[in-house]
């Protein structure tokens, strides 16, 4: 046949109307275009003009049209009729809906506020959800930081006034060495991918540490397969080698850190271990020039990291010399350390060389002349382009906070945060830690909190404890427990209100939290305390009121469902007084507005608690006059101010010119709306690097309202609080800790970074491999289920084992095996995957489902192949033989230690399903179609 | 049976770098959407919420395990659609014409109204690149975004390949084989970039990058040895450098006072 071909239509019309708004398929927030065809969603974009994405967008994030057409979405508020767990609903009006929740938290409200715990999952409204349990009035909210990376959050804080992530990036555009820790994929999901092929575009290199080479770590130039749980001793080792060669950037630690901070020496002072403060309590060093005492933050200071000061017989010395003591020392070479990390000695030396070299011989100079704090001018930025980056992988363990502490002080004597090519914070951080609330937990019935009720202490006097000493909050946040618990403890809610310890609970109100199965340690217990009765035939948790827009496991666990929109209907606000998508170079704050309707009898959750709060005349939300002072989300968006000219969004603020501060703008949104969704404000030149200390950035964030006055501070290589918190357990001070646990918190609050192994907790002599779990980078949690297309990607989730492992057990791809922890057994397939530490194994994360959720068939392989490592997880540590329990948690903040579980491997029969199984929940949707043809436009 | 054009003007396609993909499906699924809702027939599902859901991709990606003889295990994801082939086996195989190569620019194209969906194409076709379609029976393949990359209704940035447009890493790149001074010519010569298999005759127009040489950190380490001398053996002595070194830079800061 002739070559012949017809005509096309080559500029056929992509669609009628294109809505710009921001993703929500992730924890990301990347800015969409949304193409519509006669209303309906015919193709999502990315935004080029967004500061998150520039255009790109993830497999999620396309894939955003299965969702809001999923089969799975909730349709109308729900009031169970059978038994808890069995998932038997009928449907009822919002009217009732509003009224039913009111009836159950109006007498608590005016009775105990705290018989209701609050909790959040992966919300993205933190500050207006706090908001409303602060007016409400219970101590018992939180969202989900304390069982994601609260470690990474706090330790950043802590250390240097802000994290990874949200509140701080690599700089792209001059770094030359990038090494990234294990990493949760939606922290950060689009801007670590366009990272990556940025700086290799040109040639910078990529070290990845992971026990696991996938995503990331495939394309790493270098891949160290740690063995998990061991980063915080493999940092030390690299910071060892580095001092002891001199390779540190001692002017920046002399400059711009604690290192030269003068310390208690004295065992025997009330004060051994704190830090020489004057009167007006600053720090004090001693200077250089002078020869003499000062306060570190005076004109002309150069702070001496070595002379040591005697006062009233007690010598103090620099900071700086307690760290050449601690990791100058043997235990940390390479050849101490090579075995227990899995990595030989020879190529952590390599990597410690190479971040020398990068940091030191390809250091460069920016021609941008800055002034610091103390009023001295710089006539350029000194660069060191050596970035990091980490998350939940060296996060979610019991040493995890030490361990992302040991990276930040690893950053810091490379002298590379916030300088041009290291690390970058985001507005609005960076922020000393002191200037941070601390936690309100008190309690006045028919009365708001006393404060936020999540902050960062400082000390015992800042624990949220009853006047009795126990524990004030229901998760036992902020606790000698886990006294620096600054996201909460959400994975304890449910057990310490079943158990009633501290107290009794009433109402458990729940938002996006999939707690009977993928967010939850120990599955099946958590079924069992939703649904266990007491001797009445009671529920021992009475009520559960639960707000998600799709039919996940947790809905058939509530006794009310508010059912959410998805996030194509809805308002939100990122905002910058929560978790904000600032740029390292920008403030920058977005909105999500309904680009489409609902088909559905469905409310935005944050307008359901605007309208809940109005029924119950919650003081936060009513005028003086009695009459309530937003209608909706929306309302409260553009209409609360904070403090004064302060609100949720920062841009068009007044009459519409004003950034930051100003009164509210009825136009706000339309602004928004008009601008893409996003509103950018940039920082000046002089003001993008050195910003802790730089005056032209604390001048500009005063005027953006991001502080009140100037807050310049030193980064914190030695964390005081935790020396505070050491001595009390040594015996000082009036707020004693139980006895039980003063060894721990001296063995484990060392002010400098330490690493102490978690595996003898785990029972890890008996039980050798450690068993971790990944998330997708196509998948969201548990979302990506019941999306069409995204299943396809992942649909199965066999165990990974490395070829030792399926050679000792004799495995082959598709066999079975039994999966054993202290606590649990599974019986799930494996297959094999060469790039893995040979101590290891792997799973998808929440690919597993329970039948009849998610809208899938009850053969779906999700719900028959499908398993969650959850069921090997328990919220307590194995019986240690002393009595007690102790929790599974980092015994600093609280962040629950998901990668610390410790299993042994075992050859099965293959069983007919992936055990353990359990039957099916009644769906309140029904199953989805049985294809799908979706085009919206003809 | 159907005839390939003698030469084409342009010889438009993609090179997918090895080495900055993450195996991330962002292409995939960006892909999905676009061709869903625009050429020809929509991608369709079979039994998108059961037991085995099974729908049309024109673009998937495969990730492959290597062993290298010496060092550690590598990941490698690979992409892979159509490669719009200059002796295009896909296209001489069709009984009716309706797989065809383009002449403007090499684009092979399935005109869905003559495919009788006998699927001697995909048969034909050595990569895997074609999908027939379970609900419309027509053959579907990579159009590189024919309706966008010359579509005046959009903006002249966004006229290139939806999975182009979206990949997050900057791992795919289009343009122009047919000229040497085209992005997708530079970066191939530049970086090596590689036919799949060559020796079946097919002449892929797509090209790809390989990755760059993997763990070579630890090969160096006589190099980067000398970067880790110790300042001194003793505590003490340590102390000592760090005086001398703030005496330095005191110095530097004062003029040399």
């Amino acid at each position: 046949m002739a070559h012949s071909q017809p005509q096309l239509d080559l500029s056929p019309k992509v669609s009628d109307e294109v809505k710009k708004t921001t993703c929500y398929m992730c924890a990301c927030r990347c800015g969409i275009n949304v193409h519509l065809k006669n209303g309906k969603v015919a193709y999502i974009e990315g935004n080029r003009d967004h500061p998150v994405n520039k255009g790109v967008l993830c497999a999620k994030g396309s894939a955003g049209i299965m969702q809001v057409n999923a089969p799975s979405r909730l349709r109308k508020p729900l009031k169970r009729v059978g038994p808890r767990g069995s998932g038997e609903f009928e449907e009822i009006s919002w009217d009732e809906a509003l009224d039913l929740a009111v009836s159950w938290l109006e007498p608590i409200r005016k009775s105990d506020p705290s018989k209701l715990a609050f909790f959040t999952g992966r919300d993205q409204s933190q500050s207006f959800t706090s908001f409303w349990a602060q007016n409400f009035g219970t101590p018992n909210y939180a969202a989900h930081g304390g069982f994601c990376s609260v470690n990474m959050a706090a330790a950043g804080i802590y250390t240097m006034g802000g994290a990874f992530w949200e509140f701080g990036q690599p700089d792209w555009d001059y770094t030359k060495l990038f090494m990234l820790f294990g990493v949760a994929e939606d922290h950060d999901s689009n801007p670590i991918k366009m990272g990556i092929g940025r700086i290799k575009e040109r040639g910078a290199r990529v070290i990845g540490v992971n026990p696991i080479r996938t995503g990331y770590n495939a394309v790493a130039d270098d891949w160290v397969g740690i063995t998990p749980g061991t980063d915080g001793l493999f940092i030390l080792s690299l910071i060892h080698c580095l001092t002891q060669a001199g390779k540190i950037d001692l002017e920046y630690l002399a400059q711009f850190t604690n290192a030269p901070c003068l310390v208690n020496s004295d065992p025997k002072s009330p004060d051994y271990g704190l830090l020489l403060r004057d009167n007006d309590d600053k720090t004090l060093v001693m200077d250089r020039v002078t020869g003499k005492l000062t306060p570190f933050d005076q004109k002309g200071v150069r702070p001496d990291l070595s002379a040591t000061y005697r006062k009233a017989g007690i010598t103090h010395r620099p900071v700086f010399h307690l760290m050449a003591d601690k990791y100058l020392d043997a235990q940390y070479a390479p050849e101490a350390v090579a075995d227990r990390c899995g990595i030989p000695a020879n190529r952590i030396r390599s990597i410690a060389a190479e971040l020398a070299r990068v940091a030191f011989d390809e250091a460069f100079e920016l021609d941008r002349e800055w002034t610091d704090f103390r009023g001295e001018t710089h006539k350029t930025m000194t660069g060191r382009p050596v970035s990091f980056h980490a998350m939940r992988g060296i996060s979610a363990h019991a040493n995890g906070f030490q361990t992302c502490r040991a990276l930040h002080v690893l950053q810091i004597i490379l002298g590379t945060v916030e300088a041009p090519g290291g690390f970058r914070f985001k507005p609005p951080y960076p922020k000393p830690p002191e200037a941070h609330p601390k936690p309100h937990c008190k309690v006045t019935p028919d009365t708001p909190l006393d404060g936020p009720h999540l902050g960062f202490v400082h000390g015992p006097a800042d624990l949220a404890l009853k006047e009795d000493g126990t524990p004030a909050r229901i998760d036992k946040a902020f606790t000698w427990e886990n006294p620096m618990s600054a996201h909460g403890l959400m994975h304890m809610v449910i057990s310490n209100a079943y158990a009633g310890d501290p107290y009794k609970i009433d109402t458990l109100f729940m938002y996006m939290a999939n707690m009977s199965w993928n967010s939850s340690m120990n599955t099946k217990g958590v079924m069992e305390m939703l649904t266990d009765q007491d001797e009445n035939g009671d529920y021992v948790i009475p009520r559960i009121i639960y707000s998600d827009a799709y039919s996940s496991e947790m809905v058939a666990y509530a006794d009310l469902i508010l059912p959410d929109t998805t996030y194509l209907e809805r308002h939100d606000c990122i905002s910058l007084l929560d978790r904000p998508i600032c740029e390292a170079e920008a403030a920058a704050d977005a909105i999500r507005w309904p680009v489409i309707e609902p088909d559905r009898d469905v409310r935005g959750f944050q307008t359901v608690l605007v309208q809940l709060a109005n029924k119950m005349g919650l003081p936060g939300f009513t005028n003086e006059d009695g009459s309530a002072k937003y209608e909706n989300y929306a309302d409260y968006i553009v209409n609360h101010e904070r403090k004064p000219g302060i609100g949720p969004l920062a841009g068009w603020r007044g009459d519409g010119t004003q950034a930051g501060r100003g009164d509210t703008n009825p136009e706000q949104l339309n602004k928004y709306i008009e601008n893409g969704g996003f509103w950018v404000n940039h920082i000046p030149d002089h003001a993008q690097y050195y910003k802790p200390w730089n005056a032209a950035y604390q001048d500009w964030a005063v005027g953006m309202g991001l502080y009140d006055s100037p807050q310049p501070y030193l980064f914190n290589l030695y964390v005081e609080p935790l020396r505070r918190f050491q001595l009390a357990a040594e015996g000082h001070g009036d707020r004693q800790p139980p006895d039980h646990l003063r060894e721990r918190i001296k063995a484990q609050f060392d002010p400098l970074p330490i690493w102490y192994d978690t595996a003898p907790d785990n029972k890890g002599s008996e039980f050798t491999i450690t068993a971790l779990t990944q998330r997708p980078m196509a998948m969201y949690h548990s979302w990506g289920t019941q999306n069409a297309w995204l299943r396809q990607l992942h649909g199965r989730n066999p165990l990974y084992l490395p070829t030792n492992l399926m050679r000792e057990n004799d495995l082959e791809d598709g066999d079975w095996a039994c999966v054993t922890s202290p606590h649990g057994e599974i019986t799930v397939p494996v297959m094999h995957m060469a790039a893995l530490n040979e101590n290891t194994v792997w799973t998808w994360n929440s690919i597993g489902k329970r039948k009849g959720a998610w809208a899938l068939e009850n053969d779906a392989p999700e719900a028959t192949k499908g398993f969650l490592l959850n069921h090997l997880i328990h919220e307590l540590l194995p019986p240690k033989g002393d009595g007690l329990r102790w929790a599974n948690s980092d015994p600093i903040t609280g962040q629950a230690a998901w990668f610390d579980l410790k299993v042994k491997i075992e050859k099965a029969d293959a069983p007919a399903e992936a055990q353990p199984a359990f039957p099916p929940i009644k769906s309140p949707v029904g199953t989805g179609p049985k294809t799908l043809k979706w085009k919206v436009g003809k | 049976m159907t005839v390939l054009p003698d030469h084409t003007e342009k010889k438009l396609g993609l090179v997918i770098d090895l080495d900055t993909c993450v195996g991330c499906h962002a292409c995939v699924i960006s892909c999905k959407g676009w061709n869903t809702e625009n050429y020809g027939a929509p991608l369709s599902d079979q039994d998108p919420y059961g037991a085995d859901p099974t729908g049309t991709f024109l673009n998937r990606v495969h990730s492959f395990e290597v062993q290298p003889e010496m060092g550690l295990p590598q990941l490698i994801h690979f992409p892979k659609s159509c490669l719009h082939c200059e002796d295009a086996p896909c296209v001489t195989v069709c009984p009716t014409g309706a797989s065809y190569k383009r002449t403007e620019d090499g684009i092979v194209l399935v005109n869905e109204t003559d495919c009788i969906g006998c699927g001697l194409c995909a048969w034909a076709c050595p990569y895997g690149a074609r999908e027939m379609d379970g609900e419309e029976k027509v053959m579907k393949k990579c159009t590189l975004c024919v309706d966008r990359i010359y579509n005046e209704n959009l903006p002249e940035e966004d006229r290139e390949p939806a999975c182009v447009r979206t990949c997050p890493a900057g791992a795919r790149h289009f343009g122009d084989f047919a000229d040497p001074d085209s992005n997708v010519s530079k970066l191939t010569a530049e970086r090596g970039g590689m036919d799949l298999m060559p020796e079946q005759g097919t002449k892929p127009v797509n090209k790809y990058l390989p990755p760059r040489p993997k763990d070579t950190l630890d090969t160096d380490i006589d190099i980067l040895a000398p970067l880790l001398a110790p300042v001194a053996e003793e505590p003490q002595g340590f102390l000592g450098w760090i005086d001398r070194a703030l005496g330095k830079l005191d110095g530097k800061k004062t003029g040399g006072a």
